[in-house]
This record gives C-alpha cells, structure tokens and sequence, in this order.
C-alpha cells in the first residue's frame, strides 16, 4: 500500500504545479490572507504583538479556497476517463484515496507556510509569544486537513467540479459555523443543552479557537483527526460504489 | 489453466441490461477479437475483467486470481489500455510512464529500463519530454499503449487499441500486438473487420450483450460456433478477410431510444 500511496502522492503534488493552479492559488491565498489581515482585521491599529487576527480569518478563507483544491481531486479523474486506468493500477483503492488527500495537504501546507512574513513582521514589531504562532499554524494546518477531506468526499461523489466546489462549501460552511453564535443562540431555544454541544463539538471554529489560545489539547486533535479519517473513508466509499455502477 | 477466465459475467445499469452472461477462456498464445456494434457490451465486459466495474453476476480470473476477490495480484499481471487511452494531460509521457511503472513497484533503473523497453516498442521517442495533452490523437493512444505493456505483464487487455491511428500507425501497433502474442493472452476489442486477420488467432462476436458467435481461425478461414437468438447452436464458416456478412447476420446496432 505504501508504495501506491507514494506514487499517487508524488504524481498529484505534481500535478499541482504543472499547471497554473498552483501559483494562482497560492497568490491568491496569501492576498487574502494579507487584505483579511491588515484591512479587515484592522492589525495594526489592534497594536498587539500576536497573529491572533490572522489566524482568525483561516477558517473563512478555508471555506471558499480548500474546495477550489480538493474538488478537482476525484471528479476530475472521473470525467477525463483516467479514474478507470488509475483503478485497475494494481495500487490499494486507499493508497489512491490518501496519495491524494495528502498531496493536497501537503499543498495547502506550502501555501499556509508561505505566510510566513507574517510571523517575521509580528516579531518584528514585538515580542509575541511564537509557541502559540506554532500552535496556530499546526491547528490551521490541522483544520485544512479536515476542509479537505469533507471536498475530497464530495468530489468522489460526482464527476462535476463545480457541483463538488458549491456542495463542498455548504458542508464546509455547516462545520465551521455550528459553534458560532448565530447557530447556538438560534438553536438554544429548542434543543436540549446536551444536543446543543454535540452540535457546538462539531464546530471548527469552536476546536481551531481552542488551539488558538496555544493551548493544544488531546481533544482538538482527535477531533481533526477523527473528521479527516471518517471523511477519507466516505470517500473511499463513494468511490467504490461507482464501481458497483 | 486459462490465463483469462470469464464465467457468466453479467452487468445491469438500473433497467439496462449491458451484459448478460459472457463466459469465455482465453489461452497463452491467443489473441481474441472482440468484435461487435457499438452498444454491444465489449466495454463494459473488459471493464468488469479488469476490476474497474464491479459485474452483477458471474466472475473473471486472471491467471487463476479473481478479479474482484483477490484484485491486486489479477491486476498486476494484466496490462490494460482503457477505451479512449486515458492519461494524466498535464504529465509528460516519461512523467506518466514512470508514474504507472512506480505503482507497478518498478523504480530506478527498472523503471527505466522498462520505460524504454516499452518507448522503443510503440515509437514514442520523439514526443517523450512532451505534456500529453499536446499529443496527437495517434500519440495519445501509443502512450495508452506503452503503459499496457510497460511491466510485459502475461495478460494484456485492449479497448480499441488502433482506433484514431493512421494507416502506418496501425500497422505499427499490429505488428507489436503480433509480436507479443506468443507468450501472451490478449483480448482485443475492435470495429475494424480487417483487423481479426491481421493479428487475431481467435474471433468472438458479442451481439446485445451476449456471444452469438466464437471461432478459432485457421489458416485464414473461421468456424464460428454460433448461438441464436433461441439458444439453438449452430456453425458457420466464414473468410476471415469478409466477416462483414457473418457480422451484419449475428448483430444488431442498438436503436437509441
């Protein structure tokens, strides 16, 4: 399986940068992240020396620019044809689900890492404390993870990429947002509180804010962790039964 | 043993009835055409052989392996050129050879030497820096087909393996499949008449998704065992070189709906 997973991975980073995807990505992430950043965030008049309002800003960029990687992921092997070649390749259906998958985080490891004038400015003005930075950037890392896997299910399930771009990011949205006050307050008046965090525990924002504070807690990890892997698994999934036809 | 095994395989699509019950042995040394109108089912049939398709009944081994069972090693020993010859576009034909030949756990000096092993055998010298995508219609099926053959696997399954080439291209690609027959089991599926003389040792007709049809050739002349639409066997002998009248007889062009 190791070598399977090896081969798809090195292919599908490649494939990344062959193609003008990459740098329009990444120049548009580090814009945005930026413009977020300075103009929304209103950084330096916030005159502390932390990256707290630039991580902020992660989980909403993710939400739009993680499905624009992952949704080409599986629907676009399906409509050129090269999904039959890649699956009669005697390789593990998972090792082409993982390849895949950590291709693109390693991608979207990249990009987050090119951000990295922003922590050299933090220090820059000041003295802020660079474990949480760390903390922040494997958390943001962590919940890019999760965003993938959520676009690399839905791709699987169709051969459009626009259709698993727009779905991606409804699901995308619905995780990111079910911590957020405008869902708990709407929410609070009719579940039960026990309902109420189970719904608040499946929140991003609620998990990557923990992991913000600096400190890393078990849960937060697991959390990512378990979400990624349940979602490679519906990818995996989905894609088998469309060999069921 | 048979290297290639079909036993009944059947595939429906919601109402649609692909294949119905296809049962066919295929030795060392045969290359077998697979012949019949669009629609038939050849397709589907070599996708479910090859573990792309999942069959609704009936089973296909390679070399003993079932397909679906037992898919890594069955699919290691089989070479398969997909209908339309798919590959990555934005790769190199070298990029994507050596991508097919690491999953295929050949790397190194392996890898290359196979690569060029298989570059020098359907001509692809010429454009191998080249992205794919920038191929000629003719290229982009040789590439198809230097990744079949890439790890020289005993088994070698072909969906239209000279459909879209030129005259010399597909005599090119002929006298390859020629050359490889000995040591092989080959299925190749074809509309090309012609062709069942040219390479193959073996026709068979599928008609509607099932055989009507399935002869040995010797010297140049086929004894069809046929089966009718009633399921009464029958004989027919034919000109390996005009199969078009046994062909209009046994098949049926499905009428789009």
């Amino acid at each position: 399986m190791f070598k399977g997973t090896l081969a798809v991975f090195r292919r599908e980073l490649a494939a990344y940068f062959a193609t003008p995807l990459a740098t329009v990505f990444i120049v548009i992430f580090l814009f945005a992240m930026g413009a977020f950043t300075f103009y929304l965030g209103g950084f330096y008049d916030s005159g502390q020396a932390n990256l707290g309002i630039f991580f902020s800003f992660h989980p909403w960029l993710y939400l739009f620019l993680i499905p624009a990687i992952a949704m080409r992921l599986w629907a676009e092997e399906r409509k050129s044809g090269t999904i039959e070649l890649l699956l009669t390749l005697p390789i593990p259906l998972s090792a082409a689900v993982i390849g895949k998958f950590l291709a693109a985080w390693v991608f979207a490891g990249i990009a987050l890492t090119l951000t990295f004038p922003m922590w050299m400015t933090v220090n820059f003005l000041g003295n802020p404390d660079n474990g949480v930075i760390l903390a922040s950037y494997l958390g943001s890392w962590l919940m890019a993870g999760g965003y993938l896997a959520i676009g690399s299910a839905v791709s699987a399930g169709t051969s459009n990429q626009v259709i698993a771009f727009v779905v991606s990011v409804v699901i995308s949205f619905l995780f990111t947002i079910a911590g957020a006050p405008l869902v708990i307050d709407a929410l609070s008046s009719i579940l039960p509180l026990e309902l109420l965090n189970t719904v608040s525990s499946f929140s991003f924002l609620t998990h990557f804010n923990a992991i913000m504070a600096g400190v890393i807690d078990l849960r937060d990890l697991v959390f990512f962790g378990t979400l990624t892997i349940f979602f490679l698994y519906v990818t995996a999934v989905l894609v088998d039964l469309r060999k069921a036809g | 043993m048979a290297m290639i095994e079909i036993d009944g395989l059947a595939k429906t699509f919601g109402p649609v009835a692909a294949v119905r019950g296809v049962t066919l042995n295929v030795d060392k040394g045969e290359v077998l055409g697979f012949l019949g109108p669009n629609g038939a089912g050849k397709s589907t049939t070599m996708k479910m052989v090859t573990g792309f398709l999942v069959p609704s009944a009936g089973s296909a081994r390679i070399c003993g392996h079932d397909v679906q069972s037992d898919p890594l090693p069955a699919q290691t020993l089989l070479g398969y050129l997909p209908e339309g010859a798919p590959a990555y576009g934005d790769m190199t034909a070298r990029g994507f050879l050596y991508f097919c030949a690491e999953t295929r756990g050949l790397k190194g000096a392996a890898a290359k030497a196979a690569i060029e092993a298989a570059v020098a055998k359907t001509e692809l010298g010429r454009v191998l820096e080249q992205p794919i995508e920038t191929l000629s219609k003719g290229f982009k099926r040789r590439v198809g087909l230097a990744q079949a053959i890439l790890h020289d696997p005993p088994v070698l399954i072909m969906d239209e393996p000279t459909d879209g080439l030129d005259p010399n291209q597909k005599h090119t690609v002929r006298e390859l499949i020629r050359e490889m027959a000995p040591t092989k089991a080959i299925i190749v599926s074809t509309h090309i008449l012609e062709e069942v003389a040219a390479i193959c040792t073996r026709a068979v007709i599928i008609d509607r998704g099932r055989v009507v049809a399935d002869g040995k050739i010797d010297g140049g002349v086929i004894h069809f065992a046929t089966k009718n639409a009633d399921g009464s066997a029958g004989e027919v002998i034919a000109d390996a070189r005009d199969l078009d009248g046994v062909f209009r007889a046994l098949t049926h062009t499905p009428v789009a709906a």
